[in-house]
């Protein structure tokens, strides 16, 4: 019988397995970020051991730092211990590390790809749940926490119990204002948060195929969301024009032979999933959340389902959800007050993210009331927003364009929506808190974030297409 | 560096039955902000425990007097979310030995695993029985034995096994760590990298 691209990939990386136990998985490359990985170092340090393979080790702040004068020292004085201690860490242990104002800078999630670290057939790991995105790139990618991060540190491997197989076939062809973010939410609508834990999924049919790779690293980004262990797409000619070229990419010769390998990297015809789905891609409108995990969401002109149709067990968590947001059940969100607009992070904050919110943007006005977080997700990003002129679309919007981080998705930093606001959020997460103590978050596509932004409502925005 | 050893524990239960708990619930990430493991405790559950002056909310479970114990038991997708292993620290310093629930979030349960806390998956009718035995008598206890890996209720004598895979618990009955696991295959692995 045939293998699943999954399989092949993690089989060909486990050293040793543990008969009814996990397996030791080769890890080829590790990235760490100053929130999760002082304690693995101080881990290691007292067992006297020094990091194994620092070369395949990559570092970036991006968690808790500053979005705006990130030249000047942090001010949060606990935020600049722990940056600092990040690149004490590195330094000792002669690991690579983007700090601030480096210019490969930015959120480990959208620099690995951009630096060409990331790469067709690797495992890559990171104390990162959203690690998951360099599955996009035909790779066995997630997140793990700060003892498997100290376990890579001492061994470049972790112990790890092989998941079943998923996949979640798309066909069809997304329609004009619907994004890759649409298509995920509205996914996970489907299976919920907890659809696919125990899981690692495939994502096919022509709605991927179709798709560019920023587009296709949206939706392995939120796999965990689902629950999954990560999600991965087989690596296509898009796949090999995106890494070619790219700075820690193979070169030259190197590249052609790396080429032969990638290509071997799909499923095979006769593979057997433990579980599939398939979607139709006609279905899928722009969706955004209405609860307090991403699996609450809907089609933007629904309305909120009906307490009746909640199953019994599961009824006090969805009004939880609901009183949590000040939403009541039946209720439609179009038209609904928004305060906050929070454009960024690992699911979307990459250059075509920024170019759907100029699009919208373009020649329009912030409604006076909105705040907005602006913020690119590296370096490079925010260089390319000015190369093609959006900043000036978004500074002649009234928006101000703010410097790369994870920012508002988490709000470590300063950027957090008060008690009881409503911020439609281009992240991953809309859970109790996520974006300050008492915000409330509604997660969307960024044209739909865009036409908040005008609007200062919820809205439609194939209104603005 | 052994972890601490898990064999039996015999204790009353916490409930907090809330489906879907993520971890950023358990711990917000404004307390992300340590280099140590230290004191995430305090903070465990903080914006449902405490309200915005920082005043103790009444309703909460871990504020109310009558519940106590090292057994902490919430609804299905327990621990879901963000990767942060902070939200195991803060279980394990608060002091709980054992998180039970219908249905646990793959990161969070390697987390709990390697910091000696048990995670113990039950089925969704006997987690139900559990929180309504626990509203009908806060002091009941519950045993939840490793070895022969089940949970009972002691009051009923009802009981439901679990799964745990032999490996680990083989560790947490030793107190053993993946990472000198890890550490002792070392040569294993240099193979394996000249090999591929």
């Amino acid at each position: 019988m045939g293998k699943t691209l999954f399989d092949k990939i993690w089989d060909s990386h486990v050293v040793s397995e543990i008969p009814d136990g996990p397996s030791i998985l080769y890890i080829d490359r590790q990235f760490i970020h100053e929130v999760t990985s002082p304690q693995a170092f101080t881990g290691l340090e007292n067992r006297g051991r020094s990091v194994f393979r620092p070369a395949q080790i990559t570092a970036t702040a991006d968690h808790n730092i500053p979005t705006m004068d990130q030249h000047l020292p942090i001010k949060e004085q606990l935020s600049a211990f722990q940056v600092q201690k990040l690149k004490d860490n590195c330094a000792r242990h002669g690991i690579t590390y983007y700090g601030l104002g480096d210019e490969f800078n930015g959120i480990v999630h959208v620099i690995g790809p951009e630096l060409g670290y990331t790469q067709p057939g690797m495992t890559i790991v990171c104390g990162d749940s959203h690690t998951s995105t360099h599955g996009a790139f035909g790779a066995v990618a997630f997140g793990v926490g700060t003892s498997e991060v100290e376990m890579v540190f001492a061994s470049q491997c972790i112990m790890q119990p092989k998941p079943k197989r998923m996949r979640i076939t798309i066909n069809g062809d997304l329609g004009k204002g619907v994004t890759s973010k649409d298509l995920i939410l509205y996914v996970l609508s489907k299976l919920t948060a907890s659809g696919a834990t125990g899981y690692f999924i495939e994502y096919a049919g022509t709605a991927i195929t179709n798709m560019s790779m920023e587009a296709r690293m949206t939706v392995c980004n939120m796999s965990i969301e689902l629950g999954a262990r990560g999600g991965l797409i087989a690596p296509d000619e898009k796949t090999f024009a995106y890494v070619k070229g790219r700075k820690y990419a193979p070169q030259g010769a190197d590249f052609d032979v790396a080429l032969e390998k990638w290509k071997q990297l799909y499923s095979d015809a006769d593979a057997k999933f433990d579980k599939e789905f398939t979607f139709d891609a006609n279905d899928i409108v722009p969706m955004i959340t209405y609860g307090t995990n991403p699996g609450l969401g809907m089609k933007i002109s629904d309305s909120i389902p009906s307490l009746d149709s909640i199953d019994s067990a599961s009824k006090e968590t969805f009004k939880k959800a609901l009183d949590y947001m000040g939403f009541v059940p039946e209720q439609s969100l179009l038209g609904k007050e928004i305060d906050w607009v929070f454009v960024g992070s690992c699911t979307n904050g990459r250059i075509e993210d920024f170019r759907l919110l100029a699009q919208v943007l373009k020649g329009r006005k912030k409604a006076p009331h909105v705040n907005t977080y602006i913020v690119p997700g590296s370096y490079l990003v925010a260089q390319q927003i000015k190369e093609e002129g959006i900043d000036k679309i978004l500074a002649d919007a009234g928006v101000e364009l703010r410097q790369p981080g994870c920012s508002s998705c988490l709000a470590m930093n300063e950027d957090k929506v008060p008690p009881g606001k409503y911020c439609v959020a281009t992240s991953n997460r809309n859970f109790e808190g996520r974006q300050g103590p008492g915000a409330r978050t509604i997660l969307a596509s960024p044209l739909t974030a865009a036409a908040a932004i005008v609007t200062g409502k919820i809205t439609d925005p194939r209104e603005f297409l | 560096m052994p972890i601490e050893k898990f064999i039996k524990t015999v204790s009353r239960a916490v409930p907090i039955p809330i489906e879907e708990i993520d971890t950023d619930q358990i711990i917000p990430a404004r307390f992300l902000k340590a280099t140590d493991k230290i004191g995430f405790g305090n903070n465990l559950f903080r914006d449902w425990r405490y309200d915005a002056t920082n005043k103790p909310i009444a309703t909460f479970p871990l504020n109310n007097p009558k519940y106590s114990g090292t057994i902490l038991v919430g609804g299905k997708n327990f621990g879901c979310g963000s990767s942060r292993e902070h939200a195991a620290w803060a279980i394990a310093d608060y002091g709980f030995k054992v998180v039970v629930s219908s249905f646990f979030a793959d990161i969070f349960k390697n987390n709990v695993l390697n910091n000696g806390v048990l995670p113990v998956q039950i089925s969704d009718a006997f987690l139900a029985e559990i929180f309504a035995q626990i509203e009908k008598d806060p002091n009941t206890e519950f045993e939840v034995d490793l070895q022969k890996q089940t949970i009972t209720i002691m009051a009923t004598g009802k009981s439901e096994s679990f799964d745990i895979n032999a490996y680990k618990k083989d560790c947490l009955l030793n107190g053993y760590d993946d990472i000198d696991y890890l550490i002792s295959k070392l040569p294993e692995i240099e193979a394996f990298e000249k090999r591929v």
